[in-house]
């Protein structure tokens, strides 16, 4: 259709520009997410993500750790910081030590003085570390028995990518428990409605009885009824019969408010499969159930895929029903109330442990969507444009 | 018993169960209840054909009753009761909400986010539906603004804190007001306006929908229309509003509902990004903080819910009967 009078190239430039902007627009949130996910804490603080393929000026803490001489009434130390056992980890390699752009003596002010330059101490001594790490440090304190000074310095470090969030998440953040329960709500929640939701669907569209109709408009007004009002009456009733909150409980609700898009969805696929099938297959002496098993269902298989994408989507995503049916416990939690309810309170600073989370929780969710996008898009259009 | 094995006899049990259901009720009522043989053979089949249909319904209704139809009537008897449910009060928990403060912000948020969310995000569909119609990479294009679709809200939410954090070196906003010599200021706290940042959220979230389902429309509109125009001279915008607009303004109506509805329902962006603090209350989290507190006024501000949702429903109902004549 490129060929289509009143196409201007113009024009072109000027879509093909915006398109492109609101797609960066959409896209940065995310990808922002995803960086900082594989970023370590501390660069997270000193640098933003869009920065983080640039070294980082960070500022390390360390003990002027080295040989002591003494001087007169002071004690002289000489070593270099890279060598100070809470450093020495973060630089193992002697030949590709970063420079030394700034020290400090204070940990409010880290960097408050050059690289080489002679700074007065607390202790009527003097401080200078160089650009390769090297340090005099002179004290009057016997370092031997009040330990070696607080020394900090500023050096450029190397951008910093890792699984180490990801470690700390599964692992202590309990993500890996809440990941699993995800799936244990997900799955029979996705399974269930749609065998109910199928034959319910072939029944009001190929099957002639009174109250047809009815049902239908039924089911249309059911899709909008908030699920806000069953929390309260069903959750009661759960404890009534003594499901309680638990996973059966939670699975029966998902199944539920699943069905009156289940069917609808289904019904408008089965009464758009064409008549003379189901017709010829009724001459030739096939029942009801015959003709469902053996042709509406696997006829009707993209409206199947295409809902129980829908569904499992939803209840992955939930937060809701799951903060309502599950028991409040934290071996029951599952990942969106993990992170609403629980890493956004206790981790709320600890920006890498977050996003990891968060991409934790939404991998899934995106790995179906790009690999199954068809099926979604096909029951989104079948769900309310005919 | 380990909730995984749970799961998996429930899938079973339940998938069993269903396909055992359907596949004995069906046996019983051909081969026991309404035999086709014997004298009446015919008249049998014929009574075993107007049962069937309810075989086949009955599970579907007797979850719908429960789970959608039933709670309707459980939630508005308890919405009169008092907190514990033992004392009838009439309407005094809908007296209380409309003399709360907090009711009432939450209610002027949420009448806001359902005046902007479906706005913004059916014309930012329709937009996008339109730019991508004719450009070769559009298919790309709309499948990455699509994709915010697959994200919880909750994840959504996590994902905007990062663009809102306060911290100029984590959010992106503050990042571009410091680099412009602004202070650095927390989005969330700035009294009225923190209501649209986190509309934004939602829009960003549904605007893929709306695209999806109007680009289809678009797609849809007879192609001979589109060039008439152009032959009579008509400009690109023109086409636009003149021509293919009116002829997609079913779907648009659709569209704009159908993320009314679901504005109405969401809860966990509010929930997730301020907890309601900061007057970002709106009615559905508003309800989630009496849940499991005091089940009387929850049930109260559910209903109130309901009953906004209520003109919709019909509207739905109306336009589905008018289409399966």
């Amino acid at each position: 259709m490129d060929n289509i009078a009143g196409t201007k190239s113009s024009l072109t430039w000027a879509v093909n520009i915006t398109v492109f902007l609101l797609v960066v627009i959409w896209l940065i949130p995310t990808v922002g997410l995803l960086v900082s996910s594989f970023r370590d804490r501390e660069q997270i603080g000193v640098s933003a993500w869009w920065e983080s393929i640039f070294p980082v000026e960070q500022s390390f803490r360390a003990r002027a750790e080295g040989e002591v001489m003494q001087e007169g009434d002071l004690w002289v130390i000489e070593g270099n910081v890279f060598a100070a056992s809470e450093v020495v980890e973060q630089f193992p390699d002697e030949a590709n030590r970063p420079p030394i752009s700034a020290f400090g003596l204070t940990g409010r002010d880290p960097g408050g003085f050059t690289a080489g330059e002679e700074a007065e101490n607390r202790d009527n001594g003097t401080t200078i570390v160089n650009g390769d790490g090297s340090f005099v440090f002179t004290t009057n304190e016997n370092p031997e028995e009040e330990g070696f000074p607080r020394i900090y310095f500023v050096a450029e470090t190397p951008p910093d990518f890792d699984l180490e969030n990801y470690d700390t998440v599964l692992g202590g953040a309990g993500m890996a428990q809440a990941f699993i329960n995800t799936l244990t709500v997900t799955i029979p929640a996705t399974v269930i409605p749609i065998l109910i939701a199928a034959f319910a669907a072939y029944a009001l569209a190929w099957m002639d009885f009174p109250g047809r109709a009815l049902l239908i408009a039924a089911v249309v007004a059911l899709l909008v009824v908030p699920l806000q009002l069953a929390l309260v009456p069903l959750l009661r009733l759960h404890q009534q019969v003594g499901i309680g909150q638990s996973f059966v409980g939670i699975w029966l609700a998902h199944t539920g408010f699943g069905l009156p898009l289940a069917i609808y969805l289904l019904r408008n696929y089965m009464v758009g499969l064409p008549r003379d099938i189901i017709e010829s297959a009724k001459v030739d002496g096939a029942t009801d159930f015959q003709i469902f098993v053996k042709i509406i269902l696997p006829l009707s298989f993209p409206a199947l895929a295409s809902f129980a994408i829908f569904q499992f989507l939803w209840t992955w995503n939930d937060l809701l029903v799951a903060k309502v049916f599950l028991p409040a416990s934290d071996e029951s939690w599952v990942m969106t109330v993990r992170i609403a309810d629980d890493l956004l309170g206790s981790r709320g600073g600890d920006w890498g442990i977050l996003a990891a989370a968060a991409f934790v929780s939404i991998a899934v969710p995106l790995i179906v969507f790009f690999t199954m996008q068809r099926y979604l898009v096909r029951g989104l259009l079948a769900g309310s444009v005919k | 018993m380990n909730p995984i094995f749970q799961g998996l006899i429930t899938i079973v049990v339940g998938v069993g169960g269903c396909v055992g259901y359907f596949y004995f009720a069906n046996l019983i009522l051909d081969r026991f209840i309404f035999p086709a043989k014997g004298p009446e053979a015919g008249r049998n089949i014929n009574r075993a054909n107007q049962v069937r249909p309810w075989l086949f319904l009955f599970p579907a209704m007797f979850a719908l009753s429960l789970y959608l139809v039933y709670p309707v009537f459980g939630s508005f008897i308890r919405s009169l009761y008092n907190r514990a449910g033992t004392e009838f009060i009439g309407f005094g928990n809908y007296l209380n909400l409309f003399g709360d403060s907090a009711f009432q912000t939450a209610f002027f948020n949420n009448f806001l986010w359902v005046l902007v969310v479906p706005a913004m995000a059916t014309f930012l569909g329709l937009l996008v539906a339109q730019l991508t119609d004719r450009l070769a990479w559009g298919n790309i294009a709309k499948s990455l603004i699509f994709m915010p679709m697959a994200i919880s809200f909750v994840g959504a939410s996590l994902i905007w804190r990062f663009v809102y954090a306060a911290d100029p070196d984590i959010g992106i906003i503050n990042a571009i007001r410091v680099y412009f010599g602004a202070e650095a200021l927390d989005p969330l706290q700035v009294p009225f306006w923190n209501n649209f940042f986190l509309m934004v959220i939602l829009i960003w979230i549904q605007t893929g929908f709306a695209m999806v389902i109007l680009s289809a429309a678009l797609r849809g509109i007879p192609e001979e229309t589109v060039e008439a125009a152009i032959i009579d001279g008509a400009n690109p915008f023109q086409v636009f509003f003149r021509i293919k607009v009116p002829q997609i303004m079913g779907t648009i109506v659709v569209v704009w509902t159908t993320i009314t509805i679901l504005v109405l329902k969401v809860f966990d962006i509010v929930y997730a990004m301020t907890g309601g603090n900061f007057d970002t209350e709106i009615l559905p989290s508003y309800m989630m903080d009496f849940m499991f507190r005091d089940d009387g006024r929850a049930t109260a501000v559910a209903f109130v819910i309901m009953i906004v949702v209520l003109p919709v429903m019909i509207w739905n109902i109306v336009q589905a009967r008018k289409e399966m004549r």
